[in-house]
């Protein structure tokens, strides 16, 4: 039986975050009304020049800078040319050989440890306009307004060897790109989609196999699924005794397969060339710099940091550090709570914030608790006033009720009992009131211990100070 | 450099144009032509020489991101041959 050595590369497509197009002054705005905002440029009218949008290419040095590239300083746009109704102009303006973004890589987490992927480039293109073949009358409908929209398209190296660290590089990736503010990552708008390069070899073979390539995924768990469905095909293929062709496919989620788009055979030829009406893009040392200096502390710099000067897992780190907004979220939460232990606050916000948001379908910006009221709370437990159990009751009234743990704490007394005196009355008197219980344990019954336990959490209405309260019995038992 | 005809319907159909069996073989011949002169340039030694990418040494001029355009649907589709609903009617295309 031969061992399958999985080859995955990706290509993805990030819509950068600007008001206007990357050649034209029209809105990017997503939902208008159809070709409201196509402009003339975008529509390829005769007479037109386009127009360089400088935020654009800041979009393009900043993910360069984040991610180790190098930003040529040199860059040039080439036409790309194919027909379609939805490319006014016939071609696509791209960039082929020199691209603005070169190199550079990212470093993933998965089950298996920490790995690094390999960057090939990034280069900046125009987005193409959608057509749609609902029935009008035997036509198909075009609306331009994406036409213009800038994208970054980051192609990777065939660095991933399963659909886990494909999945880990989107995922990291998806964070990034939003973390340094270029892309707001919107998957259901098409903000950020994704093409999966897969091919399959035997294991230790030094050539890759053909590859083919899945088109347009827009959801994690499409590029899971698409990945794993054309990774059996292929083997299956190969086992059979076929061979792979080189191809374009589609993932279908209904039918939870892979088919064909188009073969190698009807490839088109793009006959990209230089666009003669634009002139070379030049990105000086200078403006880089300014770029360099308005970035915010980068997710590994945080992670390492988290897990260096605070003490962190590598796992609770890399938690925290998968939004810039998570990350936020916890330093608020340290700031606000001196004295409380970071490992204490980060098991809460990976622990049970993280589930109520699960539960409620938020993301960490929308969290119906605040850092402010976390640290409130994380103060109460820290200082010994609320035991863990009452701690996760005060954070569901404050998730679905609101206010904020000392008026909590207070209206409910829900104060625990860290008074010894108090506790040892309790416990005294129910040591006098059960001998034999008390006898099976100095009998060795150390199961018995549990029963005390019990009854003196019922006797105080669940407020003993948990580790006060062990601790008091043992002696008291002990006798 | 010589083109075959099968060579010449293949770029024919890339461009979308319509050629006719009886203009192939002028076709071939003047495309292969157009190729000569091509291999001529090819010949030429550019080590060292940097590709040319834009006659003017200048760099491109960059616009601030800034919204400019207003909506003027209604004036490019007066010209569109079939327009419904916003949209630009085109001839049934499938992937």
């Amino acid at each position: 039986m031969t061992q399958w050595e999985v080859v995955i590369g990706l290509e993805t497509h990030a819509q950068l975050s600007t008001e206007s197009k990357i050649f034209s002054g029209a809105s990017t705005a997503f939902g208008a009304e159809p070709n409201t905002q196509a402009c003339a440029v975008d529509l390829g009218l005769p007479g037109v020049l386009p127009v360089i949008n400088r935020g654009a290419v800041e979009r393009a040095i900043r993910f360069g800078l984040a991610v180790g590239a190098e930003v040529a300083p040199r860059s040039v746009f080439a036409r790309k040319n194919y027909f379609y109704p939805d490319l006014p102009k016939g071609y696509q303006i791209s960039q082929f050989e020199l691209p603005v973004v070169v190199g550079g890589g990212l470093t993933i987490q998965t089950s298996q440890g920490e790995k690094h992927v390999r960057l090939t480039r990034a280069h900046l293109e125009e987005d193409a306009g959608k057509s749609l073949h609902e029935d009008f009358h035997g036509l198909s409908g075009v609306d331009l307004n994406r036409a213009g929209t800038p994208l970054l398209e980051i192609v990777t190296e065939p660095d991933m060897r399963s659909a886990e660290e494909a999945v880990a590089y989107a995922r990291a990736l998806h964070g990034l790109v939003r973390w340094i503010e270029i892309c707001d990552g919107n998957m259901q708008e098409g903000s950020f989609r994704c093409d999966v390069n897969v091919s399959v070899r035997p294991m230790g073979q030094p050539e890759f196999g053909t590859r083919c390539e899945i088109k347009n995924l827009n959801s994690f768990r499409f590029i899971e699924r698409a990945i794993e469905c054309e990774v059996k095909r292929q083997i299956e293929l190969i086992e059979d005794g076929g061979t792979v062709v080189q191809q374009t496919r589609l993932y279908d989620p209904d039918r939870d397969e892979t088919r064909s788009m188009r073969s190698k055979e009807d490839a088109m030829d793009y006959r990209y060339f230089p666009d003669p009406d634009l002139p070379p893009l030049l990105v000086g040392a200078d403006w880089v710099a300014r770029v360099a200096a308005g970035l915010p502390e980068l997710p590994v710099a945080r992670r390492t940091r988290f897990a260096d000067a605070l003490g962190l897992s590598a796992y609770d780190a890399a938690l925290l550090t998968a939004s810039r907004e998570a990350a936020d979220y916890f330093e608020a939460v340290l700031a606000a709570a001196p004295g409380v232990d970071a490992k204490l606050v980060a098991n809460w916000v990976n622990g049970d914030l993280a589930a109520a948001l699960k539960r409620g379908d938020l993301d960490i910006a929308h969290s119906q608790v605040s850092n402010a009221q976390l640290a409130g709370l994380l103060v109460r437990l820290a200082d010994g006033t609320v035991s863990g159990k009452m701690a996760k009751e005060i954070f569901e009234i404050l998730w679905s009720e609101g206010g904020d743990a000392d008026a909590i704490i207070d209206a409910r007394g829900m104060r625990q009992i860290s008074d010894s005196g108090e506790l040892q009355a309790v416990l005294q008197q129910l040591i006098d009131e059960n001998p034999a219980q008390v006898a099976e344990y100095r009998g060795g019954k150390e199961k018995v211990f549990g029963f005390f336990v019990g009854k003196a959490m019922k006797a105080t209405a669940g407020k003993a100070n948990p580790a006060q309260l062990n601790e008091l019995l043992r002696a008291l038992l002990a006798g | 450099m010589s083109l075959s005809e099968n060579e010449v319907r293949r770029v024919a159909r890339l461009s979308r144009l319509a050629v006719t069996a009886a203009e192939l073989p002028q076709l071939q011949q003047d495309l292969s032509r157009i190729l000569d002169l091509a291999a001529q340039l090819q010949a030429i030694d550019t080590t060292g020489v940097t590709p040319l990418a834009h006659p003017s040494g200048a760099g491109a001029p960059l616009r601030n991101d800034h919204v400019t355009e207003v909506d003027r649907r209604q004036a490019f589709q007066a010209v569109a041959p079939q327009t419904e609903r916003g949209l630009y009617l085109v001839p049934k295309v499938i992937e």
